[in-house]
This record gives structure tokens, sequence and C-alpha cells, in this order.
């Protein structure tokens, strides 16, 4: 397989990089001044893309590289590719679904402690000699506090199950009630909004779904309120959120995702009330690993025409 | 039958517990407050003219009951101290002189529990290491956190030793089973009709385990319990989170292997000699450090006064303390 020409399109796990480098003809996107330069070069190279949720495979690379069979994404969301026109093409795509389901809900809770107790700031607090002045202020308690959960998927039930350790209510908004489950569940999300004090954003981001946390859902969930996004950063208004932090209409945000990664509003940066990541959700060697094998395992299971392990089209 | 005016007791405070700016107001009608702190005479000869007559006191992690303190207290009866711990207490001469200790219970237990986890995910996932990388703008320049090694560890299927099973030890096994995390345990004592693995002693336990979490009381046998033998067995890759109090662990060993790389992090609430934290960890991207806050939350605050009080009421009246520390 090592003539088979393989475009990746951004530098995101070492250990991707040399076992495709091994397996393949390895193209780096980036070491091409622009896109147009490699697509002029090697447009019929590629017959497989690897991407995540940087640069996937939109309608321009589609178009540009007649060849392409399979996209391999490094990811489970599949935003930043063109279903549509690879269903229309015949162009297979994988994702990594199950693999980072229990990263991803680890760090939506690590993320509520630490903003609901203020770690990282109490960490700065620390760090800048403050404690010798004088205690830090009281936080805000975690156990049993509601938790609402916009999407109870895969991850968002792992969410569930780790809040219910923490005596949390579970409550959630999906497209429909969930048989199976004791949770509450609520029809709009303003309505969950309403009954939580801490909101979790598990769903997958769609059309539909894009914006689903808006002014009026933060409104809803109020100055001692707090966002968790572990989703996309398009699911939440990034200006209303900022503008409700600022203003103290909502109590706080702990936020793995941004609108215009890996660029993050200024405003943010001088709020004590918010933790801000940058987009670590499967961040643990062992998930990525997970997620580079079955990146790799699904293009060699194409190649070898066998069955393609996690299919989405 | 008319209502007999209540004579408020004599409450002794020598330092005001941290709940005490929020809470002071409170205690006014029901007690007489004796503040040893805010007499211009040094505590020995307030304790002499004025403490003769008191029965009981408040006190606090900060505030120590020694036994020169004891001794200028000929009536005392009673030590109520808003701490779980009694480190601070000189236990054997309460134990000579009969007086009764009550202390937190497990109030507190819910929100040290919820720290601990806090320290130990922000660890392993680098929250406060992200955090900081986000704000100080280098997102757009390196793209990728996790890129260079940066890459935060799995929860699932980590070994997590606790040190201490008590109410806290208990409530953050409870709570790391739901990530995945296989809890095993030292404790002075097996407990019964537990499926958690236990480790007669600390050493076993480290060499066993990917994490330590302390969650014990501090006393003679678990000073410097986590030392040099302890922190090797748990091997470099491996995480202490240390909720209980700070001389626990050989301070001066943890920040050498810390910063040598012989153990892999920590998450440290509490300190040898706080607010002194030593310098060499604020440069580490691998621990996280936070000024002994495990109860500062307004529920334990709250919870902790109704505690203090309903105890020091029924000691008034002759009835059961609520939550008397029994010899053991």
């Amino acid at each position: 397989m090592e003539s088979i020409g393989v475009l990746l399109t951004c530098p995101m796990n070492t250990y991707l990089e040399q076992e495709l480098d091994k397996r393949f003809k390895l193209f780096r996107f980036w070491d091409y001044p622009s896109s147009k330069d490699f697509f002029n070069e090697h447009s019929n190279s590629i017959r497989a893309v690897v991407g995540n949720t940087t640069i996937g495979a939109d309608a321009e690379m589609i178009e540009a590289l007649p060849k392409m069979e399979i996209v391999s994404s490094m990811s489970v969301g599949l935003d930043k590719i063109d279903l549509a026109r690879c269903k229309e093409k015949k162009i297979r795509v994988t994702n990594t679904p199950d693999v980072l389901t229990e990263d991803v809900a680890d760090l939506a809770i690590g993320l509520i402690l630490a903003t609901l107790r203020r770690i990282c700031e109490s960490d700065r607090y620390v760090r800048s000699g403050s404690w010798k002045a004088g205690d830090f202020k009281l936080t805000t308690k975690f156990t049993g506090k509601p938790v609402g959960i916009i999407g109870l998927g895969r991850i968002g039930l792992a969410v569930a199950k780790r809040a219910e350790a923490f005596d949390c209510p579970i409550s959630y908004y999906s497209r429909a009630e969930k048989r199976g489950t004791n949770y509450k569940y609520y029809p709009s999300v303003v309505e969950l909004a309403s009954n939580c004090q801490i909101l979790v954003v598990a769903c997958a981001l769609t059309p539909e779904t894009r914006h689903i946390v808006n002014r009026e859902v933060m409104d809803a969930l109020g100055p001692k309120g707090v966002v968790i996004n572990i989703g996309r950063g398009s699911h939440v208004d990034e200006r209303e959120l900022v503008s409700a932090l600022v203003e103290g209409r909502l109590g706080g945000a702990g936020i793995d995702v941004f609108e215009n990664e890996p660029h993050v509003p200024e405003e943010l940066f001088a709020l004590d009330n918010v933790v801000l990541l940058p987009h670590v959700g499967s961040g643990t060697w062992e998930t990525r690993k997970a997620m580079a094998d079955l990146v790799l395992g699904n293009l060699e299971a194409h190649f070898l025409n066998k069955p393609l392990l996690t299919p989405v089209v | 039958m008319a209502a007999e005016a209540e004579v408020p007791s004599q409450l002794l405070i020598l330092k005001p517990p941290p709940l005490f700016s929020d809470y002071e107001y409170k205690f006014y009608p029901k007690f007489q407050l004796l503040k040893a702190w805010e007499s211009p005479l040094p505590t020995p000869l307030f304790l002499t003219t004025h403490a003769h007559s008191v029965k009981a006191v408040l006190s606090s992690g900060s505030s120590p009951m020694t036994s020169d303190i004891l001794r200028h207290l000929p009536s005392l009866q009673l030590i109520v101290t808003t701490s779980v711990g009694l480190n601070q207490i000189d236990l054997p001469a309460c134990r000579r002189r009969g007086i009764s200790i009550a202390n937190a219970g497990k109030v507190l237990s819910e929100d040290c529990a919820d720290l601990a986890v806090g320290l130990f995910v922000d660890v392993l996932r680098k929250i406060s290491a992200g955090d900081r990388f986000v704000r100080s703008s280098l997102w757009p320049a390196q793209n990728d956190f996790t890129l260079g090694s940066k890459e935060g560890e799995r929860l699932g299927g980590k070994k997590v030793g606790i040190v201490g099973l008590g109410s806290i030890g208990l409530e953050v096994a409870k709570r790391l089973e739901a990530f995945g995390c296989i809890i095993s345990y030292n404790s002075r004592r097996k407990k019964a009709n537990l499926s958690y693995l236990f480790y007669s002693n600390v050493c076993e336990l480290a060499a066993n385990s990917d994490a330590l979490i302390i969650c014990c009381v501090l006393n003679d046998e678990t000073h410097h319990m986590i030392n040099k033998e302890v922190m090797k067995a748990l091997g470099k890759e491996g995480v202490i989170v240390n909720i209980g109090r700070g001389a626990i662990i050989d301070e001066k060993e943890l920040v050498q292997c810390l910063v040598q790389g012989e153990i892999g992090g920590a998450g440290l609430d509490v300190f040898e000699n706080e607010p002194d934290v030593p310098k060499e960890l604020f440069t580490l991207d691998n621990v996280v450090l936070s000024p002994h806050l495990a109860v500062f939350t307004p529920e334990s605050f709250s919870d902790k006064y109704d505690l203090v009080v309903g105890n020091l009421e029924a000691f008034f009246s002759n009835k059961p303390l609520l939550s008397p520390v029994l010899d053991e």
C-alpha cells in the first residue's frame, strides 16, 4: 500500500503521522503554501483523506481530488465533512466513535468541578502568592446540584452516570424522549435550562443544533447557572455567552470548544468564573492512540476490500 | 408558667474559625463569646483572667488546643472544633482530663470528596495547565495543545489507592468508581463488607496503584507517612492527591520527586506550613495547587455552623453530643 496517496489535513497526532508515513505515500497538507498549490500538483494522487475537527473534507477539497475514495476522520464529529457530497460521489466516510466517549465525559465532570470549585482560579491564587494575604473565597458545591444534559447519546449518558455518583438529579433534552432511563425529559432546551443549574452540551452539531444554547437559554439558566460545552463551539452563541458572563446574567462556563478555534474571545481571559480548554475532550494518549488505530484500521480495510470498521457513509 | 430568661453560656474562642466572619452574629443571643484574639493580653494571661470558669471552647484547624492552653482552662469540659481533623488538639491531655470533643462529623465529606476528584481529574487531564495555555494566547501559535507530550491520561482503568477509608475516603471511592477507576485502600483496619482491595501498609498500596488519594487524619502514625519509599513505590507515572493534612506527606521529598520527575504529578489542597507553599512547585505544569479550600462552600459552612451550635446546645442542656469524637 506504500504507493497509495493519503492526504493528512493537519498535524493531529505524531503516532498517526508516523504510521501513515510507514504504510502509505503520505502528503502533508500544511507543507504547501496554499491548498491551490497542493491541488495543482497532486490532485490525482490522493485516494484517501485523513481529517479531523480542524480541517475535514469540505466541498472544495472533494471537488479538487477526483481520485478520493475514502475520508477517514480522527474524530467522532462529522461537521467538517460534506457528507451529502461524499454520499453523492460514493466516497466512504469513517469516524472514531465510542473510543473517546469516556474521556469526553470525564472532562465534562472535570470542567464542572474546575468551574464550580474555582480550581484553576485558586491555583492561580496560590502561584501568585495571594494566599499569604488571606483565605480564598467560598466556592459552589457540586454534589447534589441539578444537571441538565443536551443530547443523551453515548457521551450524554456517560456524563449522566458520573454526575449520578455525585448525587446530582439528572434531566435532559433530546430530539425525542429516550426509553430505558429514569432521567427527567424536557421537550425544550429553555425548559431544561430553567430546571437545572449545570447545563452540559453533549449533542452532535447539525444545522438544527447550531446555537442551541442561545440568549434565551442562558437567561433561563441564570446568574447561578453554569454552561459546560464539550460539543462544538457553534452549539453556543459565543457572542451572547461573552456578554452574559461579563454582565453577570450567567454564573460561569467551562468550555472546551469555540466557534473559531484556536481563537478565543479575549473578553473571557479577564473572567475568573470561566475555565477555557484548547479542545482536549479526547486528549489522552490512550484515546488518541485508539482513535489513530481506528483511522489506520479503516484505511487498511478499505484498500484491502474488507468491511470498514466504523463507517458513517 | 413564665419563661425563664436564658443566661447565655460562655463560649471561649482563641482564634476565629474561617466561618466566623459570616456567622459571628448568629452566636450572640445564644452564647457569651470570649474572644481571646481581640484582647491586648497575651493568651495565657487572658485565660487566667477571664476563662477560669469556661466549660466550652470553639476550636478550628488553625486554633491549637495545646496542653499549655488546656492547663489554663481548669473548668473545660468540651472542645467543639469546626474541622474534621483533630491534629491541633492535645488528645492525650483531653483524655486524661475527661474533656469531650465534638468535630465536624460527616458534613464536610461531600465537598472534600468533590475537591479530591476535581484535583485528580485536573492533574490527569491537565485542566489548569490547559486553561493557562489558552489564557496566555498560546493556542493560535501552537495549534494543538496535546502535541509535544501534553496529552492527558485516561481515568478509566486507573488503579487508585485511597489512604484512609473514612467518611471522606468512601465518598471519593464512590465517585471515582463512576469514572471506571479501580479502588483499593489502606486504613488502620480492614473494613467489612467492602469490595475494595485492602492493603495493610501504605507502601504496598502505592506499589499497586497508579495514584494515591490521601484522605486520612494527621497523627503520630501518619506524620510523613508518604515518604520517599512510598513515592518510589508509586513510580514515575504516579499521581498524589492530598486533601488531608500537609504533614502526612514529607513535603521536601515530594517537591524533589516532582522536580526530578520521580513521580508523575500532584494535586495538593494542604501543605506543611500553610500558607507557605514551596516555590519550586509554581513552575510545574503537572501540579495543581489549591489554598486549603476543600470545605469552602456555603453549604459546608452552614452545615458546620449548624453542627457546632447543635453540639454546644446539646452540651449545655445535658444531652448527648451530635458528633462526638469517640476514643478508638
